[in-house]
């Protein structure tokens, strides 16, 4: 359900919100993170939030106040369970979010910004989220879902109603808006290794390059296998007069050449 | 001759974990560090000035000349502050490299923070990317605890400490003042230069703000040299980039290559347009580039010949849009775009983007009224060049240049809505009969 209420801030979150504070050289550089806690806390940027804020960073209340409600990633009315967003800046809008976000409204019955009766999504139109390569696309609490069409995103979102597991193709397993605003603030949760280091359309040039034997030239010290060679066949590749002495304390095989390069200059 | 594409910063984006400590060191990772310990700090800018490496977040500016302007007799602390609020439409090429391959860019800071002799280093990466925020935390724990992050890095004497710093929501904060600004706990919006953050960045020190890619270009030049990387690319714009395709094209994704390759190249690598598909109009390096047509194909895309043909390189972002595209409505999104993320700092943009909306929106709903171009024209004039910083220019590029390309469909605005024109339905991903 919606939260009408705000629970109070606890003392863990307040030693969280110190602890925020404390990772800074300057403690105000903490607030935007900390505002993230406050929502993950209380499910929106309440005005005990921004109280507790500005007491830790003795700041006045309008002083935080105006950073809150300049930051689109700052809610000041409740959130859903999990904050849906459709981009629909050009290139996504064109390749097909405008249709997408249509028929999410109709589906959910709901306009920009607004939650489902059952407090369960908020949908929101987003701005170009930098996955242009997937287009359209589609976020779940900040998680990527490539390549979407409108009824791949009415599934998805007729999962989470449900409370059915959902993951992101490109990230981890949909947990809920409060949690991820959680790590945005700077709190990992385990989640890192979910899901695989790239998508298909972020490999396209690597694998193009890889069927036709294309790569970046190789070090200069170092032959083919750019960045394999052990210091000991890289000297001995490199065949300089001074490698062998005098790269005792180094480590890198790259050493050898600049090394190298000094030997011929001499 | 280098080969078509040249992997390095995407090479082990397929690799299993690619984003562990562990699979980054496998490949070499750290080992440009443990160099660049033994290197003197002004020997590793000599190094990146030879390279030739010049900014890839959009301007291009040279990399080692910016570390070079830190004054290091000025007694306060040094700042490194990497951009990575990648949100500039189109650009999509820093979140994927820091999703898989994250170490690169921590094993870049601590050696351009060595190099501008900074014990303080930040990652501000945009909010909206929960997985890739996770992957910089993780990646950042994992570099200290190996101690290449810490006191005393690996008996060097050296000490850095980097944060992960989560944005909130603002495009804006892409702008290096704005972001300064953002960083300290403030509303992001721009501040007046000079002082350049070189002199009084962060809290008022001498600060370097680096884009992602250009941060994570650097442990490839100390370990491979600054020759090897100047073999790649043209004479003034050296190096590998990473060059992001998107739209109407038969491979979207992301290509690494010199730079100075051709969008015709790129097209033809991944089979060209989709099925019935004919290039358009295209954006070389994302919305705040000015557009281009299919006569540019064979311009190189390097920093000199795109900006010849009109437009800006910036951050290689080809948006590539076919025929079934209203440019009417592109333009519109992406200007509504720009009133969106406007600061309210500065008058010109404030106002003129809310005025530049209103008036596209008449002509894409085919209500335009006569003089209406001339409008428009009029408001980029007294935008551009009056704005507080880049986002005001920005916002007038789509527009000038789609309207020397394509003034004709801003005229058919006068009567006939875009919709009508060029069914929406017809540009999806999802259309049922491809382009045709």
């Amino acid at each position: 359900m919606t939260e009408q209420v705000s629970d109070a801030l606890s003392q863990t979150t307040l030693d969280e919100l110190r602890e925020l504070a404390g990772r800074y050289p300057q403690a105000r550089s903490a607030l935007l993170p900390m505002l993230h806690l406050v929502q993950s806390a209380q499910g929106r940027v309440t005005t005990e939030g921004i109280a507790a804020c500005a007491e830790i960073l003795d700041l006045t209340e309008a002083e935080v106040s105006a950073v809150a409600t300049f930051y689109t990633m700052y809610k000041r009315r409740p959130m859903g369970t999990h904050h849906v967003g459709v981009c629909t800046n050009t290139l996504c809008a064109i390749m097909g979010g405008d249709e997408i976000f249509e028929r999410l409204c109709g589906h959910l019955d709901v306009g920009n910004d607004e939650t489902t009766e059952d407090g369960q999504i908020t949908l929101e139109r987003v701005e170009c989220n930098a996955a242009c390569d997937f287009a359209p696309v589609m976020m779940v609490n900040w998680e990527f879902f490539d390549n979407q069409t409108p009824e791949s995103a009415i599934e998805i979102v007729d999962k989470l109603r449900a409370g059915e597991t959902v993951a992101s193709p490109r990230g981890a397993t949909i947990t809920s808006w409060r949690e991820a605003e959680r790590v945005i603030a700077g709190f990992e949760d385990g989640r890192v290794d979910e899901g695989p280091a790239a998508g298909p359309a972020s490999l396209a040039g690597l694998q193009i390059a890889r069927e036709r034997g294309w790569e970046a030239p190789p070090f200069q010290a170092e032959g083919p296998q750019s960045g394999r060679v052990s210091k000991s066949e890289a000297v001995a590749e490199a065949d300089t007069r001074r490698a062998e002495t005098e790269t005792v304390t180094e480590q890198s095989a790259a050493d050898v050449r600049s090394e190298e390069t000094e030997a011929t200059d001499d | 001759m280098t080969d078509v594409l040249t992997p390095v910063l995407t090479a082990n984006w397929g690799d299993e974990r690619a984003w562990t400590l562990e699979a980054y060191t496998a490949r070499g990772g750290y080992r440009a560090l443990d160099k660049a310990l033994t290197m003197d700090p002004d020997a590793i800018i000599e190094e990146v000035k030879d390279a030739g490496l010049r900014g890839r977040g959009g301007a291009g500016f040279p990399t080692g000349m910016k570390w070079g302007f830190i004054p290091q007799d000025n007694p306060k602390p040094k700042y490194l502050v990497v951009n990575a609020d990648e949100s500039e439409p189109g650009t999509c090429k820093d979140i994927p490299l820091m999703m898989a391959n994250p170490h690169v860019l921590v094993e870049g800071v601590i050696i351009a923070s060595r190099a501008i002799r900074a014990n303080h280093a930040f990652i501000y990466v945009r909010g909206e990317v929960l997985h890739v925020i996770r992957r910089l935390r993780a990646a950042v724990r994992e570099a200290y605890e190996a101690g290449h992050l810490g006191r005393d890095i690996h008996g060097s004497g050296y000490d850095l400490d980097l944060i992960v710093h989560a944005g909130a929501g603002a495009y804006i904060c892409g702008e290096e003042t704005a972001l300064l600004d953002s960083l300290e706990g403030r509303r992001g919006q721009p501040r007046l230069r000079p002082p350049f953050p070189a002199v009084a960045g962060l809290y008022a020190s001498p600060t370097v703000v680096n884009n992602v890619e250009s941060v994570a270009s650097v442990p490839g030049i100390i370990a491979g040299g600054a020759d090897w990387f100047a073999s790649m690319g043209t004479e003034k714009s050296k190096g590998h980039g990473i060059f992001s395709l998107s739209g109407h094209v038969a491979r979207p994704g992301q290509y690494e290559a010199p730079l100075g390759i051709t969008l015709r190249e790129l097209l033809e690598l991944g089979g060209g347009m989709r099925p019935g598909s004919e290039l358009k109009f295209w954006t070389p390096g994302g919305s705040s580039t000015p557009i281009l047509t299919a006569e540019h194909l064979d311009i190189p895309l390097d920093f000199e010949s795109v900006g010849e043909a009109g437009s800006m390189l910036g951050t290689r972002a080809l948006q590539v849009f076919d025929q079934t595209t209203s440019v009417v409505r592109a333009v519109l999104r992406w200007t509504e775009f720009y009133k969106h993320e406007s600061c309210g700092k500065c008058t010109p943009c404030r106002e003129g983007t809310w005025w530049l909306v209103q008036t596209l929106r008449r002509l894409d709903e085919g209500q335009g009224r006569p003089g209406d171009i001339e409008l428009l024209l009029d408001l980029c004039d007294n935008i551009l060049g009056r704005a507080f910083c880049a986002l005001g220019d920005g916002a007038t590029s789509p527009i000038t240049s789609a309207i020397q390309y394509f003034r004709e469909e801003f005229e058919a605005g006068m009567t006939t809505p875009s919709r009508e024109l060029f069914p929406p339905s017809a540009s999806t991903l999802f259309a049922k009969e491809g382009a045709r």
